[in-house]
């Protein structure tokens, strides 16, 4: 999992390593925005800063050419949804005359299990079109990870991209500064796009992407510092990082929780396979004790689509009795139970579990195959 | 038979004095698992279950002839963790650690092309030989001798399978869950090929999920090679693209790449029959075994 820098924090990191970046200033209010676009000088552009892609489509982007418009895009765009995301920065940005427009990238290639480098004359559109498009587009260069990239790389990768010659060197240079960031900073990707060149020839990064391995934060103190502000998104998905749960919510009306990745997106499938809809997918990961369970429980009822609740573990190191005891503790601070629970025990210590569990309170099946269907067909009932 | 782990399996635990490794080490021993030593930088000279530990791993392979290791090291050590075992000349190196930083597993991926060890996982339940020994965290009791192998990318998900299956009275060979993360030693190729090579694995069992395209290749690589026949699953048929379900290394990307159907397609293609539950994967298998 990465956790995503803002543009703004980005493109910093990057121009603190020696990226040349366009003169910027991060806003919170209208005032700010326009004093902000004054002294950096028109045409500035405005852009949101949330963690989506595509904000320029959604009205999340603005160009400017006075006071007035600066005024307007600003009251416009602070405040605004964007894709479910509230905004309440911009950055306001000195807007850059360019004659052409590049990509450059560091990203892991699991395949390879090896980082690779990308450089393309395709700038400034949606990257993974032109590599689904035209893949000869980008050329790729794999490093070896324990040595880094050779000056070479750096050089071949922007010559068989087909970068012009008089900006070879200076985009090969971004490039290796790239991947330095990258490694530094335990990145899983690192991105310009667009990287502009000036009628000058000169080259400037125009939008920055840096994600972090969310698994090396505890070596990155500095970044862990920077993580989601503004997070926003899905109430419950923020909620589920609280409880540090990994949860997907989905459309339907059937709630999931299980132990194990693999097991819960199996549960998710059967639970279509027979006819209903997954309203989310919510790992309680291993060895969970009552507490967590109850939490789980807590999360699923907590969202309104949830006519019913299949609560499937295969104990190895997570424990049936623990189990059992999280979803009586949930279920019985309730006069009515909320949703109708579906509860399937088995591995470690489930007969134990089983002795527990208050089965007033839940409908007990067997196996993986009967839970789901009993749930499904709970959910199917409140529809009718 | 079985592949990888047996009775004459010489076992040393990293971090075998943490709670998780002290834990796993007693649960290994009480099944069979031969565990002859423990390392631990700082704890050599100290005993763990009647079980001497030492600084190195290297003077557990020179003191007690130990061949493989379990690695029950925390994250932001493991990587460090792995590179000795593999430096110290071990058959196989077992790393169920969950968190290890990618770029961490990058260059032990690039060491691991340099030496003759073997590494399953990270981020994995191990593997057992039921009967024999087991290597991780697997609940031993749920498993049975037979012919079947088993190889899975989930830890839960590969007992859920094994239930089908023990309920039927079909037993295995070798369980290997080879973990969820996106860099990992052995992949489904290398363990189809084990089994393959297994007098008495009589049918194969692989159970997938969404991401990567480590199951395209299992296919291709079966279609070519493998002669016993093999049952799959993959997990994940109604993920939605582009968010990530637990696993590091299941997402469907928004290219569209590592999606169930494709996998489904390829392994079909490949004469493999995909089942829609666990059940039916069990169905297959009894099938195969008549």
């Amino acid at each position: 999992m990465a956790m995503k820098l803002h543009e703004y924090q980005a493109k910093q990191v990057f121009a603190d390593a020696g990226v040349p970046t366009p003169a910027s200033e991060l806003a919170s209010d209208v005032d700010g925005a326009v004093a902000a676009a004054e002294e950096i000088g028109y045409p500035v552009a405005i852009k949101a800063q949330v963690q989506v892609g595509g904000r320029g489509k959604a009205g999340g982007i603005k160009l400017v050419d006075d006071e007035d418009e600066a005024r307007e895009a600003a009251d416009e765009i602070l405040g605004m949804d964007l894709k479910g995301y509230h905004v309440d920065r911009v950055l306001v940005e000195e807007a850059v005359d360019f004659s052409d427009e590049l990509y450059v990238g560091i990203t892991m290639d699991r395949g390879e299990g090896k980082p690779v480098a990308m450089v393309s004359t395709k700038g400034g559109v949606n990257i993974e079109e032109v590599a689904e498009e035209d893949p000869d587009a980008i050329a790729r260069e794999h490093i070896d990870p324990a040595f880094g990239m050779h000056p070479y790389q750096a050089r071949k990768a922007v010559y068989d991209a087909g970068v012009d010659q008089s900006v070879a060197r200076d985009v090969s240079s971004v490039l290796t500064t790239l991947y330095q960031l990258w490694d530094d900073r335990d990145g899983s990707d690192a991105e310009i796009n667009p990287l502009m060149v000036t009628s000058d020839d000169e080259v400037i990064a125009a939008d920055a992407v840096m994600n972090i391995d969310e698994d090396a934060l505890f070596r990155q103190p500095e970044l862990a510092e920077m993580e989601e502000e503004a997070a926003g998104g899905d109430e419950l998905e923020q909620k589920a990082d609280e409880y540090d749960f990994d949860y997907v919510r989905l459309e339907g009306n059937t709630g999931i929780i299980g132990n194990g990745a693999g097991l819960v997106m199996t549960t998710l499938d059967l639970v279509d396979h027979y006819g209903g809809e997954p309203a989310n997918f919510l790992d309680v990961g291993g060895g969970a004790k009552a507490d967590r369970i109850a939490n789980a429980l807590d999360m699923v009822f907590s969202d309104d689509n949830v006519d019913s609740v299949v609560f499937n573990i295969f104990g190895g190191i997570t424990r049936g009795d623990e189990v059992a005891k999280g979803i009586n503790e949930a279920l019985e601070q309730f006069d009515e139970i909320p949703k109708p629970v579906v509860v399937r025990l088995a591995g470690t210590n489930w007969e134990e579990g089983m002795e527990i569990l208050n089965e007033d309170l839940v409908t007990v099946e067997q196996t993986l195959e009967d839970a789901v269907q009993r749930a499904v067909e709970y959910a199917e009932e409140v529809n009718e | 038979m079985s592949v990888l782990v047996d009775d004459d399996t010489r076992v040393v635990v990293q971090g075998i004095t943490g709670g998780e490794g002290k834990f796993h080490a007693q649960q290994m021993m009480e099944y069979g698992t031969n565990v002859v030593a423990g390392a631990v930088p700082g704890k050599g000279g100290q005993e763990v279950e009647g079980v001497p530990v030492y600084d190195t791993v290297h003077e557990a392979v020179e003191e007690e002839n130990a061949d493989t290791s379990v690695i029950f090291v925390p994250p932001a050590f493991a990587g460090d963790a792995i590179f000795e075992s593999l430096d110290s000349d071990l058959d196989l190196a077992v790393a169920i650690t969950e968190g290890i930083p990618t770029q961490d597993m990058a260059r032990v991926n690039k060491r691991l092309s340099e030496t003759d060890t073997r590494l399953i996982g990270p981020n994995c339940p191990g593997l057992i030989t039921p009967g024999e020994a087991k290597l991780g965290i697997l609940p031993g009791n749920i498993f049975s001798e037979g012919n079947v192998g088993l190889v899975s990318r989930s830890g839960t998900l590969t007992y859920q399978v094994v239930d089908n299956l023990t309920n039927r009275g079909i037993g295995q060979t070798t369980a290997i869950g080879i973990g969820g993360d996106p860099i990992i030693g052995t992949d489904f190729v290398d363990a189809l090929e084990l089994f393959e090579n297994d007098d008495d694995t009589d049918a194969i069992v692989m159970c997938g999920e969404i991401g990567g395209e480590d199951e395209e290749e299992a296919a291709a690589f079966i279609d070519e090679h493998v002669d016993t026949p093999v049952a799959g699953f993959i997990a994940g048929r109604t993920a939605p693209p582009g968010k990530r379900m637990g696993h590091a290394g299941a997402i469907v990307s928004g290219s569209g790449t590592g999606t169930a159907e494709s996998k489904i397609n390829a392994l079909n293609d490949a004469g493999v029959p995909v089942g829609d539950t666990p059940e039916e994967v069990a169905d297959h298998i009894e099938e195969f075994l008549g």
